[in-house]
């Protein structure tokens, strides 16, 4: 769309004479007479160019860059052919495109498929390499422009509750929700009633289809719970801690009184893993194949199911582990202990990556967001916090509930919702991307028991929950991603295309050792090898190979090449290297000075203390 | 489908008392005369007592006043309007999206549509819950693909890095297991293969010279097609003409011969189109690119027109047994040639004298030109090393190619100019990026002797060797590339591997698999003997660089070590 007139055309188009002159008909084969006559043609009416948008920029540098190229020579006219060329394109009946070009993309989603930070300068580099970084960031760039525009090809949007008039939502009751919504979502909120085997714990499959429950008396079923299929039930006859299914719903997890078991979706007990003894709770990682358990002994292992082996076994040396999450954007898993701290860890080291200390009392439950940035928390000290997981581990947002939350899930659209007794509250947030504002809740219930388990369902609008009397599906519209991805999970697989994933996911298998707190640090320059690299090469050599070259000036014609004036342009370069260097270390110094300056002013300001005199 | 509907796209201003108010009046009318109550509705099959459901647009045209879920009044003006025309005449405007409803079967009917209904608190609140039509989602027969959904956002993708990381390992790895480069053993020969040629309009043909004559060879077949005794003895060069119609041979007998390409007729005898005889022994032979002319070199460099039996002009430096004589296929008059004294030398056919030439620490055994840059060459030289020169500046060479542990005797680039072959006296070849100093790739097998000469195939897929041992071998340019047609996909996974080796190519894990090759034990062992000669030498020179006064040991770098000096 072109905002200016050109500068080759004399006479810009003038709109209101437009429908008053009939213009002339003309047939595909002649020509077009005049420039003018074609900007005059009925177009698209002017559009505004709308902020915050990207198009695809590569016509329009060409177009730039001709232009650039006819103002520098203004006198010769080039051919009038190329100055039509940068129009936009027109069919044979002369109409002409009304939204010319690739469809505009909003920025904010082309930046949530960037990978690239732009804020970063690009290194130094020699010209080659920096030309080819050059070319691999507009690559980027591009593709990111083209993911963001596929964002048009979704087929579903995701749920939504409303009050009428600003209304508080958390006053709309399940049963009126279920009144409202259609058959099938209404068939999603059940109650299984079942309060002979204790309170349950329960756990969805990765496609959010099947429903793994266990109940603290040795209850132990399957379910596909959107068709309310049975797959297996049985009693296992000891205390069942944690359930959790495996990669898929073939397999599964149960943490009972003494070691771990796994079982198929028959109910038949495949392993009974002994090297996991009393543990209390279980975490998949399933793009690692790591089933993490942590035990009452105060050991967090991790066992590889694919092959069937203990990768580590991590002493956390802070007594019984109860409380664990793990955080789905890098596959750490966060322990909550009696002392009020939270510990990151990865089976690559021994010690915790980080420690936070978050409540006052003991941590009763963790939970962290699908994006990996917010980490929600509640401790015996009645507080629910949520601490922002990039590099500063700072709580965000904090409040007292008055029983303190036992239970924490997050859901995929951000949601957070927290069991209390036999209380459910689910807080919601701005967007997706936004830590849930804990100030108002989005929903609440009341359940017929104790709340022992919490779990969102993937790609479904549902959050169910375990308690004492049973298990009960409560509908929360807007908690799940409305598009899911077939290949990475898909709820409406056939058992030809599981198969096939299973292949493939167990040949993309993540290695246990590259768990650690950023997930694309891999792709990063290993800087710190690099320089190791070259120190030792130039030991190894005794000079530095890619040192600048002393100054060797170049012989110059007959008679002007003699000792003397060589002598003399050689000092010349070297006088101005060492002025140049000269210069430089006296603006370091006086950057030095004025920092020094700035930092001695601070405390200044502030009351001295009796205690600066030891500051260094 | 329609979403948002209307109420959710108007501006929330909009939404006031009196719109309210007129929508309330208009409720309590419509809810009068619910047409759930209507006996006979055709689509009132999910209504059941006290929950009402949305009718489909299509029954509100029949109902007459109720309205569709989606057209609820949004401002004062719309909500006016909605009271005084009945509804038939409000939904005519817009067409109904029939479709919608007839495409969800027995499903929910348009899940995407939140329900609203008249009556209790239900009625205040707007909600949307996620369901989705199973329809969309699953094939409908079994003979339909599968759907496959796709979303890029990241969030559903997590671990890109390290999980694009182990596909890249996996493909590492299986690049390693498929590589199987040898196809073929073309045998016949009585004797050490010495010289190889393309034929320059036929892929499948090839033309080989020995002590006992020449074959020609189809590739397709693998079998010699024609065998003629050229000289007696060596036949020391073989090239063909550009047109592809005729091949010209030198050998020890001091003869030039032209054959023609096609095999004698039944009953005639096989006899060269011309033969010319000369005063000495010819070493090497090759054709102009364009024009009938070739030059062919012993103890001087000769330029022969095609239909004269003397050479247009012969040009010397220096006394002494040229080794061979290579055309420029660009600057088609330029011309390289490497003779014994150490040298290479360059020659312009248009005038009498040679341009210059660079002095070498030792022989250099044949040049070959970059097919695409017309003014850099590689000369496979006796000290082990390859050269890469830019004509213009012969002080210092582009790159030393070093991997082989004998001499070459052999090198040729491949089409595209970005890499070529070498073959040396070490029993194997080598493929060097020419922008590398170390080789990619290294093929040997255990009946392979030395490699006197050796070919890239014009469609840079191939190569041939050919060796000591009478045989030529024909291997793949690229070891683990699948040879015959692929398909899309395959070629979508092929490419999408590649580029992922490309990304990881530096991590450790992967650089070190990719990088390793069996070697037979000779030259295994040879490669560590000469690491440890090498590492003494430059152990010793940093001594004495060390003991010395400051800049009296000067550092000279590898590549201009080798240059001895450059002559104009």
């Amino acid at each position: 769309m072109e905002t200016a007139p050109r500068p080759g055309r004399n006479v810009p188009p003038k709109k209101d004479k437009l429908p008053a002159k009939r213009k002339k008909p003309r047939r595909y084969w002649e020509e077009e007479t005049a420039p003018t006559s074609a900007g005059a043609s009925p177009g698209p009416p002017r559009k505004k160019k709308r902020n915050g948008e990207i198009r695809l920029q590569k016509s329009k540098n060409t177009r730039i860059s001709k232009k650039s190229r006819i103002s520098k020579k203004p006198q010769v006219p080039k051919k009038p052919r190329e100055r039509k060329k940068p129009e936009p394109q027109r069919s044979l009946s002369g109409a002409q495109d009304p939204f010319p070009g690739p469809a505009p993309v909003p920025v904010e989603v082309a930046r949530k498929f960037c990978r690239i930070d732009k804020s970063k300068k690009l290194p130094r580099s020699k010209s080659k390499t920096r030309s080819k970084l050059e070319v691999a960031e507009a690559e980027e760039e591009e593709t990111s422009v083209k993911a963001a525009r596929s964002e048009l090809l979704l087929a579903e949007e995701p749920g939504f509750l409303e009050g009428e008039d600003g209304e508080d939502t958390a006053k709309i009751r399940q049963a009126d929700i279920v009144e409202a919504v259609d058959i099938a979502s209404a068939a999603k909120h059940f109650d299984l009633n079942l309060r002979q085997f204790g309170p349950y714990r329960l756990n969805y499959s990765r496609t959010g289809r099947h429903l793994a429950l266990g109940g603290r008396r040795g209850h132990v079923a399957a379910l596909d719970w959107v068709t309310k299929k049975l797959m297996c039930e049985i009693n296992v006859m000891e205390a069942v801690q944690d359930i959790r299914f495996l990669h898929s719903e073939a397999l599964l997890a149960v943490a009972q009184n003494r070691w771990l078991h796994i079982y198929d979706n028959q109910g038949i007990e495949l392993h009974c893993i002994r090297r996991c003894d009393r543990v209390t709770r279980l975490e998949f990682l399933p793009y690692h194949f790591l089933l993490a358990t942590a035990s009452e002994t105060g050991f967090l292992t991790y066992l590889d199911v694919s092959v069937g082996k203990i990768v580590a076994a991590l002493n956390a040396r802070a007594g019984r582990l109860s409380v664990m999450a793990q955080n789905p954007y890098n596959a750490v898993i966060h322990l909550g202990h009696s002392n009020g701290t939270v510990s990151l860890w990865s089976p690559a080291v021994k010690e915790p990556l980080a420690k936070i200390l978050c409540h006052r009392g003991g941590v009763r439950a963790i939970a962290v967001d699908s994006t990996g940035t917010y980490m929600a928390t509640s401790g015996l000290d009645h507080q629910l916090k949520i601490f922002d997981l990039r590099g500063t581990f700072q709580p965000l947002s904090a409040r007292t509930l008055p029983q303190g939350a036992g239970h924490l899930a997050f859901s995929q659209r951000g949601l957070l919702a927290a069991g209390m007794g036999d209380v459910i509250n689910i807080w919601a947030g701005q967007g997706k991307a936004s830590p849930p504002s804990l100030e108002q809740a989005y929903l609440t219930h009341r359940l017929s028991g104790h709340v022992h388990g919490l779990q969102f369902c993937p790609f479904e609008d549902v959050l169910g929950v375990g308690h004492s009397g049973g298990i009960t599906s409560m509908l929360v519209p807007g908690a799940a991603e409305p598009n899911f991805d077939a290949l990475e999970s898909n709820p409406y697989r056939s058992r030809k295309q599981r198969q096939e994933w299973e292949v493939k996911a167990l040949l993309e298998k993540v290695p246990a050792e590259l768990i650690c707190l950023d997930p694309r640090a891999l792709a990063e320059v290993d800087v710190i090898s690099l320089e190791q690299e070259k120190k030792e090469r130039i030991e190894r050599l005794g000079y530095d190979p890619e040192a600048k070259v002393p100054f060797q000036p170049k012989p110059k014609q007959k008679g002007r090449s003699s000792t003397a004036s060589l002598v003399k342009r050689k000092r010349k370069v070297m006088d101005k290297e060492h002025r140049d260097k000269v210069r430089q270390s006296i603006e370091q110094q006086q950057q030095q000075q004025r920092k020094q300056k700035q930092e001695k002013a601070k405390p200044k300001g502030s009351r001295p203390s009796a205690l600066d005199r030891f500051v260094r | 489908m329609q979403w948002p509907p209307p109420w959710r796209r108007s501006p929330p201003g909009s939404r006031n008392r009196r719109a309210r108010a007129h929508f309330r009046d208009w409720r309590k009318n419509s809810d009068s005369r619910d047409p759930g109550t209507k006996p006979g509705d055709p689509g009132a099959q999910g209504r059941e007592g006290a929950r009402p459901h949305v009718t489909t647009v299509e029954n509100v045209k029949e109902a007459g006043c109720t309205p569709p879920p989606s057209a609820r009044p949004t401002s004062t003006a719309e909500a006016a309007c909605l009271s005084q025309r009945t509804w038939t005449i409000a939904t005519a405007e817009e067409p109904p999206p029939a479709n919608l409803c007839r495409r969800n079967y027995g499903a929910p009917r348009d899940p995407a549509e939140p329900r609203w209904s008249p009556g209790g608190r239900a009625a205040k609140m707007k909600v949307k819950m996620l369901s989705r039509n199973p329809d969309n989602y699953v094939r409908e027969t079994k003979l339909d693909l599968q759907r496959v959904p796709r979303n890029y956002d990241p969030t559903l993708h997590p671990f890109e890095v390290p999980r694009e990381y182990v596909r890249a390992l996996n493909a590492t790895k299986l690049e390693r297991v498929f590589a199987k480069p040898f196809l073929a053993s073309l045998d016949g020969h009585r004797d050490g293969v010495n010289c190889l040629a393309k034929h320059p309009k036929s892929l499948a043909t090839v033309l080989s010279g020995a002590c006992d004559g020449e074959r020609i060879w189809n590739l397709t077949k693998r079998k010699c097609i024609r065998t003629i005794q050229a000289h007696e003895g060596f036949v020391r060069g073989i090239c063909t003409r550009f047109c592809g119609t005729s091949f010209f041979t030198v050998g020890d007998d001091k003869t030039v011969k032209q054959w023609k390409m096609d095999a004698p007729g039944y009953g005639e005898e096989e006899e060269p189109l011309h033969t010319i005889l000369g005063k000495t022994v010819y070493t090497g032979i090759d054709h102009h690119w364009k024009d009938p002319a070739f030059a062919t070199c012993g103890q001087q460099v000769d330029i022969w027109d095609e239909q004269r039996t003397n050479p247009i002009c012969s040009m010397t430096w220096g006394f002494d047994s040229i080794n061979s004589v290579k055309f420029n296929p660009i600057e088609t008059f330029l011309l390289g040639s490497c003779a014994s004294d150490r040298n290479i030398v360059l020659y312009d056919m248009r005038q009498a004298t040679p341009l210059k030439k660079v002095i070498l620490d030792m022989r250099t055994n044949t040049i070959c030109w970059n097919p695409m840059e017309a003014f850099i060459f590689t000369a496979a030289n006796e000290d082990y090393n390859l050269y890469t020169f830019d004509m213009r500046a012969l002080d210092t060479p582009l790159m030393v190619h070093m991997d082989h542990v004998s001499a070459v005797l052999d090198v040729d680039y491949s089409p595209t100019g970005k890499e070529f072959v070498s073959a040396s006296f070490d029993k194997s070849i080598r493929i060097f990026p020419v922008d590398r100093s170390r080789s990619r790739e290294v093929y040997h097998t255990k009946r392979m002797q030395h490699v006197i000469c050796v070919k890239w195939t014009s469609d840079s897929k191939y190569i041939m060797c050919g060796s000591d041992e009478m045989n030529i071998r024909l291997w793949k340019a690229n070891a683990s590339e699948k040879l015959g047609v692929l398909t899309s996909r395959e070629k979508a996974a092929k490419d999408y591997n590649q580029k992922l080796k490309e990304k990881f190519q530096y991590h450790p894990h992967i650089k070190r698999i990719a990088r390793h090759r069996h070697l037979p034990k000779s030259i295994y062992s040879q490669i560590q003997e000469q690491r440890i000669m090498k590492e003494a030498r430059r152990r010793k020179e940093v001594n004495r660089r060390k003991h010395s006064k400051p800049g009296s040991v000067p550092i000279v770098s590898e590549k201009k070590k080798h240059i001895v000096a450059v002559v104009k």
